[in-house]
This record gives structure tokens, sequence and C-alpha cells, in this order.
């Protein structure tokens, strides 16, 4: 460019500078992503529990295996509910709507799953906790969320969970929700074209 | 620089006339700041109208209980798509073409720092606005189902699962991000270099430091925004599960991301006409600016705080105790440096010798109502109180008493305050003072019974709605039809004013302070080539 004695002299250095500052935004952006998750497991946040059962939902401390005591002053309502997602021809019901327990205590529930189509569909099942403080306290010792769910056509399924929930829990939380969204597993890769 | 682009071309005139490329080829390959910044404001004034026909669609679907005119799923698309066009499209390059006329000529400089980048920064805005409406027509020939129909948040799960509308959206978002921030590293790069001589950076126009924060913040926000639509893409096309619960994402972590940008937008869009309003309040009030460090520092407070307030607007998503302190005192937090705006707004005029030409007129009715906006904002920034507020019509009162009374009709001072310097020639003040009138009564016509409906509990992105909030949805729809149709009047007039009238004056308004005061009107094709000098000012 003819005229480059003309530009002023610090452009091309600002410009530069501003531009590592875009890409660094950019970064930030993803960087956010497991910073939330990080953040979720730290506090609960959302409901969401440690997907793979040996860990407590929430932070997973080593000597969380053991609940040794059972605090017998106190009962706490667990209900249950599930969802199945769009793009899955399941269905699903708690056949254990919701029990009373003292922290501490083992429990076990039941689902209940249909598949009401004519194909073998694997699908997924997705826990959420509400409130979400409980999530850290909510411990799924065997839960048929740790693995996808096979089901052949018309087959029905009674899918078992095993849980504790922990004595630590805030003594106001009385009740606690425990509910499923169950996904489509096939489904995930070419999400949205086969709506219609 | 303005040389850069001439040099290799013949001799010519020293003002008017050069030798352009003929048609349209002199748009297309413009660098002069002053034709982009024309082109600039009239793809906003265009986009203004597009974004407006919309909603006046969706007003008249609302205008009585039941459906009407179309079917929810276009009422949803056009909700969504009135608000991309209206920010992105509309209010956003008209701040950039405000910046584009007006910077260079306010701190004394030849053009924009960086001429090629700026004519590339506009002419991604036509493409970006075509993707964003062309699936309108596409679905009239029967391909995908229509334009995004999620609102222009494109929450996930239903981004995720929405139809090739939102594919658009998202190639849309991110033309018009890389134009934000090629225009903000030249607005940037322009402040920062090609000052005039003895222009301290404390002695910047209020109106460049408005604009050099709104830079910064889209630095810092686009890309984060950009990297969010991004990761929306691939778990659409790609198997990604960034938002899909399915695969262990999570939809919460999209509103995360979206409003880390979301809310610094609300300060981008706004905060080039806080620096403005000064300046107009200033001029007829002829007084000096009030409280020039108080603003400086109170914009670059608003800017910081911006960034770190975003999770108030999903309060209700689900959050711990303690963060939802946080975020309620943080956010109430801004209303302090906002305050201080206020009061130097104010105080300018305190004891003024004021005279109510239309700009004057905008600019009372911005801060006036630009208020109410700031107060429903601290309503709504309680967490308890929010439980209730929350996507009810109380928010769409709220954030258009800041979007458009806040924003548009700030863009509309700052048009006609510099219009006359821009084409030479007077407007109809009588045509602008009815102008004026018709908008503010008919804006709070429109948005006044929101607050009531939002506040009886009427929920907002529905296309139907119970009995009892019939009266004020007819109002609001009678006062949004008003509104929209005395916008012509405002295209007439800058029509008029383009084509001629009575002559402007150097000095257009008898108060006005600055550098771009002391060039003829209109200004030179190419002005200030010789520096002017600032150290005695």
């Amino acid at each position: 460019m003819e005229t480059t004695a003309n530009r002023p002299p610090g452009n091309r250095k600002l410009v530069a500078r501003l531009l590592l500052l875009v890409a660094a935004a950019f970064a930030f952006g993803f960087a956010l992503v497991p910073l939330y998750d990080v953040l979720c497991d730290a506090t609960g946040f959302n409901g969401k529990t440690r997907p793979g059962g040996l860990g407590v939902g929430g932070i997973a401390a080593p000597d969380a295996r053991a609940p040794s005591r059972i605090d017998l002053s106190r009962t706490v309502t667990v209900e249950f509910t599930g969802t199945v997602m769009p793009g899955l021809p399941w269905e699903m019901r708690p056949l254990t709507t919701s029990l009373d327990l003292h922290p501490g205590e083992l429990h076990q529930a039941r689902f209940l799953v249909h598949n009401r189509s004519p194909q073998t569909i694997v699908g997924q099942a997705v826990p959420s906790v509400s409130p979400g403080q409980a999530a850290q306290h909510f411990e799924k010792l065997d839960c048929f969320c740790f693995a996808q769910q096979t089901l052949a056509p018309g087959e029905t399924k009674e899918l078992p969970l095993t849980f504790i929930v922990k004595p630590e829990i805030d003594e106001r939380i009385r009740t606690v929700t425990l509910s499923y969204a169950f996904f489509n597993v096939a489904a995930q890769k070419p999400a949205p074209q086969e709506r219609e | 620089m303005s040389t850069a682009t001439t040099a290799g071309r013949d001799a010519r005139p020293p003002a008017h006339g050069g030798r352009y490329r003929g048609g349209i080829l002199r748009w297309l390959t413009t660098t002069n700041h002053k034709d982009i910044g024309t082109m600039y404001l009239t793809f906003a004034l265009l986009m203004f109208f597009v974004g407006g026909a919309m909603i006046l669609a969706v007003r008249a679907e609302l205008f009585q209980p039941g459906l009407q005119l179309m079917k929810p799923e276009f009422f949803n698309q056009l909700i969504g798509v009135h608000a991309l066009v209206m920010i992105f499209a509309a209010l956003m390059p008209a701040a950039t073409g405000f910046a584009n006329w007006q910077l260079p000529l306010m701190i004394g400089a030849p053009d924009m720092a960086l001429p090629r980048i700026n004519n590339w920064g506009f002419w991604l805005l036509p493409p970006a606005a075509l993707l964003l409406t062309l699936p309108f027509f596409l679905a009239l020939f029967g391909i995908g189902d229509g334009a995004v129909a999620t609102g222009w948040t494109l929450y996930a799960p239903l981004s995720v699962q929405g139809g090739i509308g939102v594919d658009f959206a998202i190639f849309a978002i991110h033309l018009l991000g890389v134009s934000s921030i090629l225009g903000s590293i030249n607005i940037i790069v322009t402040l920062f270099n090609l000052r005039a001589p003895g222009m301290t950076m404390m002695k910047l126009p209020l109106f460049a430091w408005g604009w050099l924060m709104t830079a910064f913040l889209l630095i810092a926000t686009i890309p984060v925004l950009a990297g969010a639509v991004t990761m929306l893409l691939t778990d659409r096309h790609f198997g990604t599960h960034f938002f899909d619960a399915a695969g262990g994402g999570d939809p919460i972590l999209f509103q995360h991301l979206f409003w880390f940008f979301g809310h610094p937008e609300v300060y981008i869009l706004l905060l080039p006409l806080w620096g403005l309003v000064p300046h107009v309040v200033a001029t007829f009030s002829r007084k000096p600016i009030y409280g020039y460090k108080a603003q400086v520092v109170s914009f670059i407070a608003i800017g910081v705080l911006s960034v770190i307030v975003w999770a108030h607007h999903f309060f209700t998503a689900g959050m711990p105790v303690p963060a939802l302190l946080y975020f309620m005192y943080s956010t109430m937090s801004i209303s302090l440096p906002l305050a201080v705006l206020f009061f130097c707004w104010i105080a300018t005029m305190w004891r003024g010798a004021i005279t109510f030409e239309t700009p004057m007129l905008f600019a009372l009715g911005f801060i006036v109502l630009f208020g109410v906006a700031g107060l429903t904002g601290l309503v709504l920034a309680d967490v308890a109180a929010d439980a209730q507020y929350h996507h009810s019509y109380f928010v769409v009162a709220h954030f258009h008493y800041a979007l458009f009374a806040g924003g548009i009709m700030g863009v509309m001072a700052g048009v006609y305050y510099w219009l006359p310097k821009w084409t030479g020639h007077m407007f109809s003040e009588k045509l602008g003072k009815l102008h004026f009138w018709l908008t503010v009564v008919s804006f709070n016509l429109t948005f006044m019974p929101q607050f009531f409906l939002g506040l009886a509990g009427m929920p907002r992105r529905i296309p139907d709605y119970a009995l009892q909030f019939a009266e004020f949805n007819a109002i609001s729809t009678v006062g949004s039809f008003i509104l929209g149709l005395s916008q012509l009047i405002f295209a007439y007039n800058i029509w008029r004013c383009v084509k001629g009238g009575e002559k402007a004056a150097d000095k257009v308004w008898e108060g006005a302070e600055g550098l771009e005061w002391e060039l003829s009107s209109p200004p030179p094709h190419h002005s200030w080539e010789i520096r002017p000098n600032f150290d005695n000012r």
C-alpha cells in the first residue's frame, strides 16, 4: 500500500490486541461449559446428581459410600415422577409414587416402562432432583439410569431404583422430588429433521 | 487515512464532487465514513419498518382474544424475528451509523482508522438481515417451517429441536456478530489513535466515551454469544450435547451463556445514546454539560457491572439462595451510576435557557420514559417480586420503555440533532414536533397497559389470552398502530430534509458546542484533512 507512511503507527498493534481480546472472549464462552459443570457439582445447582452412581450426587467424597446412621427423628417424603421426551414412543410411570422415609434408610422404588412401537428401541433416563440442594444428599446405589435400556416391540419392563437420602440433608427440606426424563438414544444424532 | 483510498486516483476538488464509480458500485466500494454512516442509518431505518410491520401483525392478532389472523407457529416466528431485527438490524446499525458520521467530525479525524474494514462491517449486514427473514419466504414455497420460532433468546431445548429457521438465525447472528466486532475494533482504534492533537481522553466528547464503552462490551460479549450459538449448531447437527440433557448437557447452561451476552447487550444499545443525550440537553439548555467526569466514570462503572449480573434474567430457573442474593444486589447496584447520569442530565438543564426544538423534545421524552424503565427494572431485579413478574407482560413493557423510549427515541433525538449537519438543510420543525407528540403519546398508550396486563398475570409470547385481559390488549393495539403509522412522518421528514429545504447554518443550533459545528453543513466529503488543534480547549 502506497500510503503506509500515512498510517498512524499504533493501528496494527492495537488491532492485533483487540483481535486477541475477541479470541479470548470466544474461548471464555467455551470455558464456561466445564466451569458450569464444576459449579453444579459443588452446589447441586439445577438438581444435577452425579452420573455413575458410586460417587454421590454432588461432591464425590470417598467416604460417602457408608451412610452409617439413620435419623429416626424426622421423615422426608420422596416423590417420583417420570417424563418421556418427544421422539421416544414409550410410556413411563412410577409404580411407587411417593415414600415417607427416615434419612439414612435404604429404600427401593420401581418404575414401569412400556414400548408401544413395533421397533426395538434404546432409551436413556436422565435424573433430576428438586430442590437442588437435596441433590447432593440423594444417593442412588443402583439405578436403571446408569445404563441404557433396550425394549423389544411391545415389551413392558419394571425398572428398579435403590437409593438413600443421606442424614446430612438440610432439616428444612421435607419433600424431595426425583424426576426422570427418558430420551431416545438413537434419535439423538439426527435430531431435528424427523419431527414431522 | 482518507488518502489511503484516494491517493491512487486523479486529483479531485477539495470538497464535494470527486469522481465516484457509478451507481451501486460507489456504495459497494466506498470507504468514506460519511457514506458508510449514511448506509448504516438508511439500513437501520428500513429495518425499523420491517421489524415494526412484524410486530403490528402481532398486535393485530392480540387485538381480541382468540385466534383470528394467524397460526400460533407463525405468531411465535414474528415475535422472535421482530426482536432480532430491531436489536441487531435497527438499533445497533443506527448507533454505528452515528459513530461513523460523527466520531471523525467530533474528534477532528479525517476518517475512521480502518476504512476498508468499515465498508466490510456494513456490507455484512444486508446478507444477515436476509438470512433472518428468508425462512418466512422459503416457507411459502414449502421449504422448511418458517423462521426461528423460539423468541430472540433461542432457549434450549426448544432451539435444539426447532426447524431450519433456527439454523438461519444462527448464521445471521454469526454475521451480525462479526460485523459488530469489526465496527467496534474500528471505533476503538479511531478513538485511541486519531484524536486531534491535544484532545486527551478526558476531553473526548461524551458521545465518543459512550461508544468506547459499547465497543469494549461488544468485543467482550459478542464472542460468547457466537460460542453459544455455535454449540447450539453442533448440538443440532453434529451430535454434541452441550444443551441436550439426554447426553449429559444442560439447557440452563444456554441461558447462562446467552444472558452473559444478553444483559451487556442492553447497555451496548444504550451507552451511545447516554453519550448523545448530554450533548442535546446542553445545546438546548445553552449550558455546558454538567458533571463530565462523573458521567465518564458512570459509563465505565455500568460497563463493568453489566457483565456480572446476567442471571437476573432467569431467577426462576432455580438457583441457590446465595446466588439469587448476589445477582439481585449486583443488579440493583447498577442503578447507582445510572442515577448519577440522570442527575447530571437534569443538572445540565437546571436554570438553563431552555428551548424546545424537536431534538430537545425527544431528549426530554427519553429522560422521563427511560426513567420509568429504570424504576420498573429495579422491581424486576427484586428476587421475591420477580417470581410474579417473570415472563409476564410486565417484562415486555419494561424493556420496551428501555429499548424504545431509551433506545429508539434517543436515536431520534440524535437524528434530528445532526440531520441538518449531515444534509445541509433544516427539517420541518412542525412535522418534527407532530412526530414527537404522536410518538410519545401512542408509545405510552401501547406500553403502559402492558404493565397492568403483566401485573394481572398475562404471560408474554402467547397468541391468545384469557378474556379478562381483553380491554388492555385492545388499547395497546390501538396505541401500537398509531405509533407505527406516526413513524411514517419521521421517514417523510428525513426524506424532505435530504431533498432540500431551508439552508442550515454551520453551527446549526445556537447553543451547540463541539468540533463538528465548525465544519460546513453539510461537511465536505473529506473533512479535517488539516487537523484542528485542541491544545487550548
